[in-house]
């Protein structure tokens, strides 16, 4: 059992986790809220995934320099002030940005302060381990949260707008299935992603029992 | 192999708790405060240049705008950077004439509330278009009030006269269904689209029963 | 019916946007503790009572800070009074039930990350509800929230004893279940006119 006192060394994995792994989103469920709402365009679910990864990288590198300080009995207190101010941060620069942008993606901005995946990073990672560390993994984490939201955002928007980015794809003729970018839609997509990931996981698992018995035969 | 024990640790004071819990909100506070203030000019911008693109849209022959609030009282004239504070905005020709004037107005759409901004001329009596500042209607369906030509011509001139007396609309304007317009202070709906069409209308009519009267008592004000 | 009114407010939050199967807030409750009617109903009364003390509260906060020109500080403090809030209930179900406070487990302190909470406040400060209002709109979006896992866990009990194939994990089967819950929702789509 490793020792959680003693920190990751820093190696590629620290910042794949987050992508494949152990992403966050298809393989902890975490952050559901923001990916069903603000997927109905590719545009703004890249913009939330940047959004988010630019709150945990630098929620993470404050937390984990920070580590010493923090006595245990506040940390979710504090985490989620350190949070808090992070998202109000990208709120304005958002606006600064592109009010369009910003009212897209509406209240969902400020909602980035309760996806799970900052505290539970923050929690489970960050705390624990130097600041290089947590920066690498937090962009992994931000990376694979960003790579789910666009595996979304692009399937509800070609399917359901007919097209990409705000480029359309189909031209006039093409019927868009409207339900796709309305809430419903949200849900049946990421159910059949889950879907086939299962599928794909359940294939490799027969796929190592079978040589196992090929070996043992 | 041997485990080390783990390292008792004394429990932290409760003015420890306390004060780190404040050295992280002031620390918080300061970094948000910084923030507010370095994106405070470029959110103006953003939201001037917002409005600006919305005026010009529904007052197509305007150069200049300018910025009042109007209400009972009377007509007050407002700075360049009042944006939030306005809710009349008067647009200019090149030789300075009153060319249209831009209220915003609301109504329940399908999802939520719709918001337009839509341009009126006191001179020809005539609502000249407008455009849809916030809306969450369904998209493909709803949202085609913004694009469909035929829903677009019903504001050719979408007739906005007031009664002898000046105090409301000779005629309240009104959504009726697709293909039954028979006057000009009517709205086609979209077929298909009936609840953001009627949205407009009820918009429309809520805001010029409300503010038409005004703007036609304090019309000379207007002028630059 | 008027669009501010209360009654329309509410049933605005109840069904027509449902904060759960329109609005997308507090999906991981929706997913996590819809196993059980009674839990899930639990749970319900759980978050109407924490929505109800936030919402107040952050009205009240808003009020103060448009006063002192504050309002970048609006996130922080919302977060910190609905933490309060989740904390008071959580003590309160502690000394009152002990027997649900097992049940709901890891999810009462959840509450506090729950999505529908803080965007139960952000809504409402959007929106510039008055006090009336905002009180309609939290009780509605409660009611709506349990209504939704009520719903959920009721299908969810009854599939327990459905033959599913392997393959379809619990996750996506309660999405899949989720998805035709939120169409069906759409038909209250234009009620109240």
């Amino acid at each position: 059992m490793k020792d959680p006192r003693i920190p990751d060394p820093l190696s590629w994995s620290v910042f794949t986790q987050g992508i494949w792994r152990d992403n966050p989103v298809f393989v902890m469920l975490l952050g559901l809220c923001p990916l069903l709402a603000v997927t109905n365009t590719a545009m703004n679910a890249l913009a939330m995934g940047l959004a988010t990864t630019f709150v945990l990288v630098c929620s993470g590198t404050l937390v984990s320099l920070l580590q010493r300080v923090i006595p245990k009995q506040v940390r979710i207190a504090a985490y989620i002030i350190i949070i808090a101010t992070f998202v109000t941060i990208v709120d304005y620069a958002i606006q600064a940005i592109s009010l369009d942008l910003h009212k897209a993606l509406g209240a969902f901005i400020q909602l980035i302060v309760v996806n799970c995946v900052i505290l539970g990073r923050a929690e489970a990672y960050a705390s624990k381990n130097p600041v290089v560390n947590a920066i690498v993994n937090a962009f992994g984490m931000g990376v694979g949260f960003t790579l789910a939201l666009l595996s979304l955002g692009i399937v509800r928007e070609i399917i359901g707008s007919g097209s990409l980015f705000g480029i359309d794809l189909f031209g006039a003729q093409f019927q868009p299935w409207a339900v796709f970018v309305l809430p419903p839609g949200g849900f049946f997509v990421l159910a059949f992603w889950l879907f086939v990931f299962s599928l794909m996981r359940k294939r490799k698992e027969t796929r190592a029992k079978q040589e196992e018995v090929a070996r043992a035969a | 192999m041997t485990e080390t024990a783990p390292v008792p640790t004394a429990s932290p004071s409760s003015l420890r708790l306390i004060a780190t819990l404040a050295g992280i909100a002031i620390m918080s506070g300061l970094l948000v405060a910084l923030a507010a203030e370095f994106t405070r000019e470029p959110i103006l911008k953003n939201r001037r240049e917002a409005l600006e693109k919305a005026v010009f849209t529904v007052l197509p022959e305007a150069t200049a705008r300018k910025n009042f609030l109007l209400n009972e009282s009377g007509l007050t004239p407002l700075g360049d950077d009042a944006i939030s504070e306005a809710n009349c905005y008067a647009g200019y020709n090149e030789s300075g004439e009153l060319v249209g004037v831009a209220i915003e107005a609301s109504a329940r759409g399908y999802q939520d509330v719709v918001k337009i901004l839509y341009g009126y001329n006191p001179h020809t009596n005539c609502i000249l278009g407008f455009t849809v500042l916030q809306s969450s209607e369904t998209p493909g369906l709803g949202d085609r009030v913004e694009t469909d030509p035929d829903f677009l011509a019903n504001f050719a001139c979408l007739e906005a006269t007031l009664n002898e007396a000046g105090t409301d609309l000779k005629n309240q304007i009104v959504t009726v269904k697709n293909g039954t317009k028979k006057h000009p202070w009517q709205i086609d709906a979209i077929s298909g689209a009936t609840v953001t069409s009627t949205a407009i209308g009820t918009a429309l009519q809520k805001s010029t029963t409300k503010l038409l009267p005004l703007i036609h008592k304090v019309e000379p004000e207007f002028a630059q | 019916m008027q669009p501010d009114s209360l009654t329309f407010i509410f049933l605005n939050a109840f069904v027509i946007n449902n904060f759960v199967l329109a609005m997308f807030l507090g999906l991981c409750p929706f997913l996590g503790v819809s196993g059980k009617i009674k839990t899930a109903a639990n749970m319900g009364l759980a978050v109407v009572f924490v929505m109800l003390v936030s919402s107040s509260s952050a009205y009240g906060i808003n009020l103060l800070l448009a006063k002192f020109n504050l309002e970048f500080l609006r996130l922080i403090c919302y977060i910190a009074v609905i933490a309060s809030a989740v904390q008071l209930v959580e003590m309160a179900i502690k000394k009152f039930s002990p027997a649900l406070f097992r049940a709901l487990g890891i999810f009462l302190p959840l509450i506090t990350t729950n999505c529908a909470i803080l965007g139960l406040a952000l809504f409402q400060t959007n929106r510039e509800y008055n006090f009336p209002q905002s009180l309609a709109f939290s009780v509605g979006a409660g009611a709506g929230f349990t209504l939704a896992l009520v719903l959920m866990a009721g299908l969810r009990e009854k599939l327990e004893l459905a033959d599913v194939p392997d393959v379809v994990t619990s996750a996506a089967l309660a999405l899949t279940l989720g998805g035709l819950l939120s169409l069906a929702f759409m038909g209250f789509a234009g009620l109240g006119g």
